[in-house]
């Protein structure tokens, strides 16, 4: 008995002084908002926004809700993020393994890298890539077109648009292509488990991938054409390009200085993950008879991911965090559609930051919990 | 329990106010912001972070400009001297949350007066201190001279959390024009984005263009356009539910308009406490009681006119003489063709 209260009583303590702390705040912003007339409340949700956003996935414009403006803004949050961490982490491991490199150059072009892009402050490099490149290009008439369809203009990159007939019968193809390619792998293993014999999975995989959407071309009756961007006058030294597709400067900015910054965090990881797999380990798997593609491939890189995994989960948090600094550049994030102008609009601050804390907080729960279930994958199991 | 606090609390003040003793006037007691400035030492000001001829900081972090002005003004009365103020630059983001959440006192920083900011959230607006309205800028060498020459498909660069950004919507609706809103957190990276050629046009209140336009790497380069698209009456603000501190604030702002309309200027304000008229009499203090409404002095009006000038001296000093808006428009008195008509001080 007295062994289980000596348990409770602390933490009885810690509960109520939590609630307490709360309680008091809550409290408090209640008396105060009441003073002041302000009214608590989440209806103005469903009202009329009257404010446009520049760049949205879905269709949005002032006559839509401020919920639907909170979804455009966290969609455009969540695409930038998504976007940073896949140039991020392909920058970051050929970063990190080439810091690792014998090549004397390419060993020392990693070093410089890593350390003078993280020892920058990150709101430095969004304004360096937003205003200073950004001054560098050119207007939209003065752009010389890349491979004849792409400009790349100071008011943004226009790519040509994909225009798709029978898009549907190319999607199933590659869905098709894929599930194929895991029924290959777990045949593969099984014939290895059992016969000790190696297929080469890697080249069919590529094949598959290739060889059935381009059969999708050829007598699924899928085409394609393409929109290129043409140039428009607006006013005399005023030029536009439309059709097309536009990706806004300041996507481009922000993806460019996140995924520059955040690499640099991740190659420390993979090369920490590299070296802290020791010696011996490579050794003995290269005197068993291994080719140095399948020691790197079956016993360096499994040990090396379960050093590398939990430090690369936080900088990808990091990433998903420091991309609410886009209100500094206009690209419209959730801080800046929600918790900037709607904020502004309604006047609702402890309602609309409550929101966005709770939103910013989901999205990092969700990334950890993904990358913790693939720690967990790839931890050593015991068999 | 919190009951129990609140009472606690006001039983703590009841002693406290029983044994001071003070001789401030009814006024004063009631006011907590105007007991807290005293007390303080300064007037808590929240102004924008840098509008040239509204509230702009030099390199030596002296604020000026008509904005600025009321501040000074306020100070003036309250505590004797117009520079005992802490400025805070604040975003449009920021600035009603600092007001509300009282971190400032006053808010003026060309903020526009509209119905749902007066009643929704917390705030109230206590006059006009410059009438504006919306305008656009573009450059010369477009060839632009009126927004009915917008086609479908400008950019048009401005500040998130403003009136701008919701006329903007309502002036291209209404003519049919596809536009791309870039919104930025700060007016220095508006003017920056802009200037860079990211937008065709740039649109805010016009007083603001005017200002602005002086920041750009070649002012000349760039006109704004003679159209205004809405009205932006501009004033300052004070937290809802202290009406002795929005009464001070207003007649702050009122005194520095009456004096310029009788004439009355930092400089000859002494000699009019001699003059017949008894309107001038009172605003220079040697008429009337009119502080003790306030639980002021009787010379607190001649303070802020000795101090800060009045309303044609501050706007000549802020706006004219810099060359942002040399001609006064709307924002000229009553008298002359203007719209600036104040109630009487008596």
């Amino acid at each position: 008995m007295n062994f289980k209260l000596k348990d409770i009583v602390p933490q009885l303590i810690t509960v109520t002084a939590v609630v307490l702390v709360f309680g008091f705040f809550t409290y408090n912003a209640q008396i105060n908002m009441e003073n002041r007339g302000i009214d608590f409340g989440y209806g103005f949700l469903s009202q009329e926004s009257s404010f446009d956003v520049q760049f949205s996935l879905i269709e949005y414009d002032g006559s839509h809700s401020y919920f639907r403006a909170y979804l455009v803004g966290l969609l455009n949050t969540i695409l930038v993020s998504v976007i940073g961490i896949i140039i991020a982490t392909i920058l970051g491991v050929i970063v990190g393994v080439a810091r690792l490199s014998p090549n004397y150059l390419i060993n020392k072009f990693a070093a410089f890298y890593v350390e003078f892009f993280r020892n920058i402050p990150l709101l430095l490099q969004i304004f360096f890539w937003y205003f200073a490149a950004l001054r560098a290009l050119p207007l939209p008439q003065d752009a010389e077109a890349i491979f004849g369809v792409f400009f790349l203009t100071i008011k943004g990159l226009y790519v040509p648009a994909f225009i798709w007939q029978n898009f549907s019968v190319f999607f199933y193809s590659i869905v098709a292509a894929i599930i194929a390619i895991i029924v290959i792998r777990m045949h593969a293993k099984r014939v290895q488990e059992n016969q000790g014999k190696q297929i080469p999975v890697f080249l069919i995989s590529i094949g598959l991938i290739f060889i059935l959407p381009l059969l999708s071309f050829l007598i699924g009756g899928v085409g394609i054409s393409f929109e290129v961007p043409v140039l428009k006058q607006l006013a005399t030294t005023s030029f536009i390009y439309e059709g097309g597709v536009s990706l806004p400067p300041e996507l481009i900015a922000l993806t460019l200085s996140l995924s520059l910054y955040t690499a640099t965090f991740i190659a420390e990881c993979v090369r920490a993950g590299i070296q802290g797999v020791g010696k011996g380990q490579k050794e003995a798997a290269a005197s068993i008879g291994l080719t140095p593609n399948q020691v790197l491939k079956l016993v360096i890189m499994p040990q090396a991911l379960r050093i590398i995994i939990p430090p690369t989960t936080n900088q990808y948090l990091n990433l998903t965090k420091n991309s609410s600094l886009a209100a500094a550049i206009a690209y419209p994030d959730l801080v800046l559609v929600f918790a900037g102008t709607a904020l502004m609009q309604t006047g609702k601050a402890i309602e609309i930051v409550s929101i966005t804390m709770f939103t910013y907080l989901t999205l990092s729960i969700s990334i950890s919990l993904l990358m913790n279930w693939y720690n967990k994958k790839i931890a050593i199991q015991e068999k | 329990m919190f009951k129990y606090l609140k009472q606690l609390t006001s039983l703590v003040a009841m002693v406290a106010v029983l044994f001071t003793f003070t001789t401030e006037s009814m006024a004063a007691k009631k006011s907590k912001t105007l007991k807290n400035t005293q007390k303080k030492g300064f007037v808590r000001c929240g102004v924008s972070q840098g509008l040239p001829g509204f509230s702009n900081a030099d390199a030596a972090g002296n604020w000026t400009g008509i904005d600025v002005d009321v501040c000074r003004a306020v100070a003036a009365a309250v505590l004797g001297d117009a520079n005992k103020v802490k400025f805070t630059p604040l975003s449009a983001k920021e600035r009603f949350t600092a007001l509300t959440s009282g971190e400032i006192d006053i808010l003026s920083r060309n903020t526009t007066w509209t119905l749902s900011r007066d009643a929704d959230i917390g705030l109230t607006f206590v006059g006009v201190n410059f009438y504006d309205g919306q305008g656009f800028m573009v450059r010369k060498s477009s060839g632009i001279t009126s927004t009915s020459q917008f086609k479908d498909g400008i950019s048009a660069c401005t500040n998130i959390g403003t009136t701008t950004e919701l006329n903007m919507r309502d002036f291209f609706n209404s003519k049919g024009i596809k536009y791309e809103p870039v919104a930025f957190e700060k007016a220095d990276e508006v003017v920056a984005a802009y200037d860079a050629g990211r937008c065709d046009t740039y649109t805010t209140d016009k007083s603001g263009l005017a200002a602005q336009r002086t920041k750009m790497s070649n002012p000349d380069e760039h006109i704004v356009l003679p159209e205004t698209v809405s009205k932006e009456p501009l004033g300052p603000v004070v937290r809802q539910g202290d009406s002795v501190w929005e009464d001070i604030v207003r007649w702050s702002l009122n005194t520095m308009i009456e004096a310029e309309e009788y004439g009355i200027t930092s400089a000859n304000a002494d000699m009019m406490k001699t003059s017949d008229n008894p309107a001038i009499k009172r605003l220079v203090g040697a008429e009337g009681e009119l502080g003790a409404a306030f639980g002021l002095d009787n010379d607190w009006s001649l303070r802020i006119i000795k101090q800060v000038g009045n309303y044609g001296e501050s706007y000549k000093r802020n706006i004219a003489d810099t060359g942002i808006l040399p001609d006064r428009g709307p924002n000229e008195l009553w008298t002359k063709g203007g719209i600036l008509y104040v109630p009487p001080a008596r």
